[in-house]
């Protein structure tokens, strides 16, 4: 379990920071968003990974930590609005130069 | 009321932001926006004689005690900065009513969540609130960055914010490791754990550094600065003004965290010391060449801001209150006075036609209080005597007098001081007395009072500075004090005292 989710996150983080580095603002924002992806299980493992609890604490102890779930809605949230910011941002300037290179130019 | 005078900073703009919404008018929407900006200004003063008692003041949101809840906690750090955004905001929400607001759409409320954001980040007492309220303030600042539009603002701003939602990844990662290695996101609480913290400390370790990188980006240490320069020249002036702040939230963040978190405990006690100063006076230098080497005025002023961040940035690798002391009157001077730079270089453009705010020969300015203004303003930000700048600087350098790196903090910020004046003496020069005999046609002459009274609510405060350096200084002297005496911070948030080092709260064992 643990190394499967390790796994996961490590790959969404490779993929996610290889993308950013592109040249076009497309292949950025979609390694935004898998960076954010990989945060975000980060975070929810942060309450250690439990199987069959609920985030109530009940009589025989066993329960998963209520607090990295809700951080990780807000973290989720507060992601949603910034990419759907981002791909507005990056229309514009797509419109406004004909180009989508992330310095507005092919070359210097 | 008393009670709730720390949540006033934060709803004041929010409630302003949300009247501004459903408003039809421009006008309802200025007149709504002044209003906030007087009354945050007035609850801006009352907070700060409230902190000035000693006590530092709690707020449990929802009357959730900590560490179970989020707390705002206004100690005098608190207090001085929400004070000086009221101030510059105002200042800045008043140019902006002379016209810059109908160039795009939905200025107003955007620029009253930007101070929600950067009052909420000055005053919360929780780590996850503060990345929430940075949230809020740099999303306010991607619209405001790009308003008025242009094609230079799109550009600036798409690499503004892909840089921005990494930082705001790597804070998130941060915040989880602490979590999952201390259990608690309460900055009180998490340095109540890291000071009896026995395992896990690399992990700690790495975390802080993560939370510590966050800052320096948002602070624009140097191999994180680069952003800063390009961003901040492109932006239109009131919101640049109001952008001055925000790498003082980095730079406060950064200070409180190590002050009251990290410096105390064993395990992260130097964390800052060597690299911390060094990356600082790197930043002053290589900004003091880009003062040297910029060609507009603006992006001359943006620079600035990053000189001033790094000479602020050299005292946080020192735990000297004498030192923090210092830097907070240098932080007030500086940002009030490069503040009114962006403005008055916007005044100056529009004077000068196409050749705008370009540092060459140009038509004449027909407005001769520019001058004086500028010459003002650029000796004070050099630190020329008598003007703040100098005051502040002096204060700066003999406090680390006795640090083992004192040689090469003077000779690195008084040199690159030298930088900074000769440049903005060239730039002086150029824009006022080498003139072109060209009249441009179309040209506005009056300024309006609004613009004109902006820029002065800016520059005054900067001789007031000068005049009362002795109140000033005392509780700047008095806010390091407390800054770097954390116990009544904690005890005061978290209702136990740390000086015993029994704590009453129940915890849950992690595995």
């Amino acid at each position: 379990m643990e190394a499967l989710l390790a796994t996961a996150i490590g790959t969404l983080c490779a993929c996610g920071i290889f993308l950013i580095l592109r040249a076009r603002t497309f292949p950025v924002i979609l390694g935004l968003t898998l960076l954010s992806y990989a945060v975000n299980l980060f975070l929810f493992a942060s309450g250690r990974l439990m199987l069959d609890a609920p985030p109530l604490i009940r009589p025989d102890g066993v329960y998963a930590d209520p607090l990295p779930q809700a951080l990780v809605l807000t973290a989720i949230v507060i992601g949603f609005g910034m990419t759907a910011y981002l791909v507005m941002l990056s229309l514009r300037a797509l419109a406004e130069s004909g180009d989508d290179h992330v310095d507005g130019k092919e070359k210097s | 009321m008393t009670l709730h005078a720390a949540i006033l900073p934060i709803l004041i703009p929010f409630a302003a932001a949300l009247l501004q919404l459903f408003a039809k008018t421009i006008g309802f929407q200025r007149l709504v926006g002044m209003i906030a900006a007087v009354l945050g200004l007035f609850a801006a003063i009352w907070l700060v004689w409230l902190a000035d008692q000693g006590a530092v003041l709690v707020y449990a949101l929802g009357n959730w005690v900590a560490p179970f809840g989020i707390v705002l906690a206004v100690d005098r750090l608190a207090a001085i900065m929400v004070l000086l955004t009221a101030l510059l905001s105002g200042a800045a929400l008043l140019y902006a009513t002379a016209g810059f607001d109908t160039r795009g759409r939905h200025f107003y409320p955007l620029f009253q969540l930007q101070i929600v954001g950067l009052q909420g980040a000055f005053l919360t007492g929780d780590l996850f609130n503060l990345f929430v309220f940075f949230e809020i303030m740099l999303l306010a600042s991607y619209t405001l960055l790009a308003h008025g539009g242009g094609l230079q603002r799109t550009r600036a701003g798409l690499a503004y914010v892909v840089l921005n939602l990494l930082g705001s990844a790597l804070f998130l990662i941060a915040l989880g490791m602490l979590y999952g290695t201390l259990g608690t996101l309460n900055l009180a609480d998490v340095a109540l754990r890291l000071s009896t913290l026995q395992e896990n400390i690399g992990q700690a370790k790495l975390a802080a550094a993560l939370l510590i990188t966050v800052f320096a980006l948002k602070a624009a240490l140097l191999p994180l600065s680069f952003w800063l320069p390009y961003a901040y020249a492109s932006a239109g002036a009131p919101a640049a003004a109001l952008f001055v702040i925000m790498t003082k939230v980095g730079i406060v963040a950064l200070m409180r965290v190590q002050a009251i978190a990290f410096a105390p405990s064993m395990a992260l006690g130097d964390l800052l010391s060597g690299w911390m100063t060094v990356l600082a006076l790197a930043t002053a230098l290589v900004a003091a060449l880009g003062v040297m080497a910029a060609t507009r005025l603006r992006s001359l002023t943006a620079w600035l801001v990053l000189w001033s961040a790094g000479t602020l940035l050299v005292v946080t690798g020192y735990s000297l209150p004498a030192a923090t002391a210092a830097a907070l009157y240098y932080l007030l001077h500086s940002t009030l006075v490069v503040a009114a730079l962006f403005l008055l270089a916007d005044l100056i453009a529009e004077r000068r036609g196409k050749v705008s705010d370009r540092l060459q020969a140009g038509p004449e300015i027909r407005a001769t209080w520019l001058a004086p203004v500028f010459f003002l303003l650029a000796a004070s930000e050099v630190g020329i005597p008598p003007f703040s700048g100098f005051l502040g600087k002096l204060m700066l350098l003999s406090a680390l007098r006795e640090t083992n790196a004192a040689v090469y903090i003077w000779i690195i910020l008084l040199a690159s001081g030298f930088l900074v004046l000769i440049a903005l003496t060239r730039g002086g020069c150029r824009l006022f007395w080498s003139r072109k005999r060209v009249l441009i046609p179309g040209a506005s002459m009056i300024s309006g009072w609004r613009r004109t009274t902006a820029l002065l609510l800016l520059a005054t405060p900067s001789l007031m500075l000068v005049l009362f350096a002795r109140p000033v200084s005392d509780y700047t002297m008095r806010t390091a004090r407390q800054l770097h005496s954390p116990q009544a911070y904690i005890s005061a948030v978290l209702g136990v005292s740390a000086t015993s080092g029994v704590q009453d709260i129940k915890r849950e064992q992690r595995p």
